[in-house]
């Protein structure tokens, strides 16, 4: 085991691939020359060289087709987002192109691509760099979305995505970059759609992915000095989704929070709210909760900025509730 | 924006009330917490209050009606608003309820001939109606309409309102999906819960409480008065000689039944319709007696030296005398605290032992018993526990005991001495695992020292313990303290 950075779990795991299949490609703004906007491809290019690394100009909708392209004809291209919000300019390549092309094509092409980045608010960065987007890939049917929250998770799970001949957005965030965490120094994978029981207890469910994670389970610290233990599920993969995990715990808990950062309508959350009130009727003792961001554009403002997040005290008023304490 | 008023679940047991008086008039303000009627339950009237600011724009059910739970009984709003929209969602919500509002809606309607869409008795009962009143009008719709509430009050609440426009608020219990399921496994009717969630709302810990706790609903098995006077042996003497005047449940012993083979007309049975509270006394005491294996201890009292020291303390009193049971109820729970076993309750997988000494006392009303609860008696002394039983016995003939005032007893006392009960003995009152129950103190001859004959005066009591919880032996060392406490006072200190 070593303690690593969540940005050192996947160079490693990028690393490891391009080690072991030299049909893996990484390429995207900066990834090359600057060792990437957050360094997550350091030494690549001094390794693999310019072939299998590769800047390219500042045009997302072309340098993903150019991914999408060379997946459909037997590489396994990993294209770096500098950050999801540049992603809206690529989106009909991933939606209409990478989406779809395995299924138009009744099987004849594969389409074995990852895309890459941070998603979601960092700080001061203003409503259009400050965007929560996993709601907009988990929408389309042919995708994956893998949304981890720590090194080890990041390592295992980027590792199965290269491997993967479906495309694939992993998404990352700015903020967990330098986030620390124990990785096995020998070589492991994760599987997709299988979630983690980050934390064990009987009063509530609390179900979160990527950097919410770490609000949960500050939550959980707080709550438990009122009396009050939660079961933490970290779903690791947004799709495929590990229902069964969410189901069996509020089978224990009868309440349930969903935490979410991106905006409440039409989200994961609000999907996965569904899901449980559906499949979970019977056992509900309160109406689930979902914790999101408001909804509102990104305020400049780091005070509103702040408020316009899940926070701690947010997951905490949202466990009151359910719990018909607040 | 206007809002119906509702019928809420004033007592944990209730499913209908009826509005004993209106407090407010239509036209006039209202605020939050206001008394806005009083509402007689299953166990006692209870104040409505306000939890609306505005004006109470109609009464729909009039003094003396009766309304279940989560049926309209009034609009609250702002001045001059207009409320037929409401009104005529209420009287949609109406059709199909089996109470007061559902049979004047039915004489309503019948009388004009509306075309009908009620489902439930009350609607078919007005299908029928509709259809003669469309052949020319028949005095027997009439009469159909005016049946009185009690004919078509079989229909219950929940879930039946089916009207267009019937709102999912107003026609059931709210209740979550968890506690539906929980309620429906334990067999415990919803519209008997209260619900302590958002709205009202029933949720899990409210069918748990209603399935232990609250089932204290204070049942213990007799029909006993407490605290009558001196004259009450007089008046219960007097009472026997007129069996319709002999409380419920008690045959007098002197009445043997005739053996004499009847020669006249064959007697019509009477029947009589179960109220609500006798079906929650009738459930409470076949599942403490059927569920709890009781068993019994019986003890002779002297109560000599307490009855001379009662009327010595109540000599330096001028008005307030304290009464005999006042010191009864102090006595057991000296007994209680040396015996915390007694104080106990079964819970299934666990026994509660409680950290207080919470007595109940069985008084009998007109129509059933209630046992209004002394709390913290360990802590607190005569004179003190006479003033509140005395209030509380008051409360409880005048069906004013609020919920908290009589349920939870951890311990129960029952006494038909002043009915001249010599001995008898009690079923259990939940979530109590021990009830006692206290005979007449009678003057009896007794053999003292020496063989010589004595006149003492003589008090039965018999015990009822749960023995899941309670064990003979147990049960026998509390008695026997309790005995002793009160022959030789001093004991109490010891």
């Amino acid at each position: 085991m070593s303690v690593i950075t969540f940005r050192e779990s996947l160079r490693q795991a990028i690393d490891e691939e391009m080690a072991r299949d030299d049909n893996v490609i990484l390429l995207g703004e900066e990834v090359a020359q600057y060792n990437g906007a957050y360094k997550v491809s350091q030494g690549l290019l001094d390794r693999y060289g310019p072939k299998r690394v590769i800047d390219t100009p500042i045009s997302e909708e072309g340098f993903t087709g150019l991914g999408i392209g060379a997946a459909l004809v037997g590489m396994r291209p990993i294209v770096e987002w500098m950050t999801l919000n540049f992603s809206i300019q690529a989106m009909d390549q991933v939606f209409s192109n990478a989406a779809k092309m395995r299924y138009m094509s009744g099987g004849q092409f594969t389409v074995p691509v990852v895309f890459r980045g941070p998603n979601g608010p960092a700080e001061y960065l203003a409503a259009q760099h400050s965007q929560a987007l996993q709601s907009m890939y988990a929408h389309m049917p042919g995708l994956k979305v893998v949304a981890p929250s720590t090194p080890f998770d990041a390592k295992g799970l980027l590792k199965t995505a290269i491997r993967d001949d479906n495309p694939v957005v992993f998404l990352e965030a700015e903020m967990m970059y330098g986030w620390k965490g124990e990785v096995p120094n020998e070589e492991y994978l994760i599987p997709f759609g299988d979630a983690a029981l980050r934390r064990e207890g009987n009063d509530v469910t609390i179900v979160g992915f990527s950097k919410t994670v770490r609000i949960i389970e500050g939550a959980a610290v707080q709550i438990e000095k009122e009396g009050i233990s939660a079961d933490i599920i970290d779903l690791r993969t947004i799709r495929p989704l590990d229902e069964k995990t969410v189901y069996e715990s509020v089978r224990k808990t009868n309440r349930c929070v969903i935490v979410d950062e991106a905006w409440p309508f039409a989200s994961v959350g609000s999907h996965l709210c569904w899901l449980v009130s559906k499949n979970c009727f019977d056992l509900l003792d309160a109406p689930v909760e979902l914790v999101s961001a408001e909804d509102v554009p990104m305020p400049y403002n780091h005070r509103l900025e702040r408020a316009a997040q899940p926070s701690i005290e947010k997951v905490m008023n949202a466990v009151m509730k359910v719990l018909y304490r607040d | 924006m206007a809002e119906k008023l509702l019928m809420l679940a004033l007592s944990p047991t209730m499913e209908t009330g009826t509005i004993v008086k209106w407090n407010r008039q239509e036209g006039e303000e209202i605020a939050t917490g206001d008394v806005l009627c009083e509402v007689e339950t299953d166990k006692a009237t209870m104040e409505y209050e306000s939890m609306n600011d505005g004006t109470l724009l109609k009464i729909i059910i009039p003094e003396g009606g009766n309304a279940a739970i989560g049926q309209s009984i009034g609009v609250v709003g702002e001045k001059g608003e207009d409320v037929s929209a409401l009104l005529e969602e209420i009287a949609l919500e109406k059709k199909g309820s089996g109470t007061d509002a559902a049979a004047l809606q039915v004489s309503k309607e019948t009388a004009g001939g509306l075309p009908s869409t009620g489902k439930g008795y009350a609607g078919a009962r007005k299908e029928e109606g509709g259809a003669l009143t469309g052949v020319g009008g028949s005095s027997s719709v009439v009469d159909e309409a005016a049946l009185p509430p009690a004919a078509v009050s079989e229909a219950p609440f929940t879930g039946r309102v089916s009207g267009p426009g019937a709102s999912i608020e107003s026609s059931r219990a709210k209740a979550s999906p968890l506690a539906k399921k929980l309620a429906d496994q334990y067999g415990i009717e919803l519209s008997r819960v209260q619900g302590s969630g958002p709205g009202g709302r029933i949720i899990k810990r409210d069918v748990d409480a209603a399935r232990t706790i609250s089932s204290a609903a204070q049942t213990a098995g007799v029909y006993g008065v407490v605290s009558r006077g001196g004259t009450g042996a007089v008046q219960a003497t007097a009472a026997y000689a007129v069996p319709g005047n002999v409380p419920s449940g008690q045959v007098p012993s002197g009445q043997a039944p005739s053996r004499d083979i009847p020669t006249g007309p064959a007697p019509v049975a009477e029947e009589i319709a179960v109220s609500g509270k006798r079906k929650v006394i009738a459930e409470r005491l076949s599942q403490s007696k059927f569920g709890a294996p009781h068993y019994y201890l019986k003890a002779v009292i002297a109560v000599d030296g307490l009855m001379a020291a009662r009327l010595e303390i109540n000599k330096k009193r001028q008005n307030d005398k304290l009464t005999f049971n006042a010191f009864l109820v102090k006595f057991v729970a000296e007994a209680l605290k040396r015996h915390p076993v007694v104080n106990s309750s079964w819970q299934g997988d666990k026994i509660v032992r409680f950290g207080r000494a919470d007595i109940g006392i069985a008084v009998a009303q007109p129509d059933g018993l209630i046992t209004p609860v002394l709390r913290d008696c360990w802590n607190r002394g005569i004179a003190g526990l006479d003033a509140e039983l005395k209030l509380l016995i008051e409360k409880a003939r005048a069906n004013k005991l609020k919920p908290d005032e009589y349920t939870g007893a951890t311990f129960t006392i029952s006494s038909l001495g002043t009915y001249g009960i010599h001995e008898f003995t009690a079923i259990i009152n939940p979530p109590g695992s021990a009830i006692l129950a206290v005979g007449q103190a009678r003057r009896e001859p007794v053999v003292g020292v020496n063989d010589g004959i004595q006149i003492r005066t003589n008090m039965t009591v018999t015990l009822s313990c749960d023995h899941r919880v309670i064990d003979g032996a147990e049960g026998a060392l509390f008695l026997n303290d309790m005995k002793e406490m009160i022959e030789y006072p001093v004991f109490a200190l010891y």
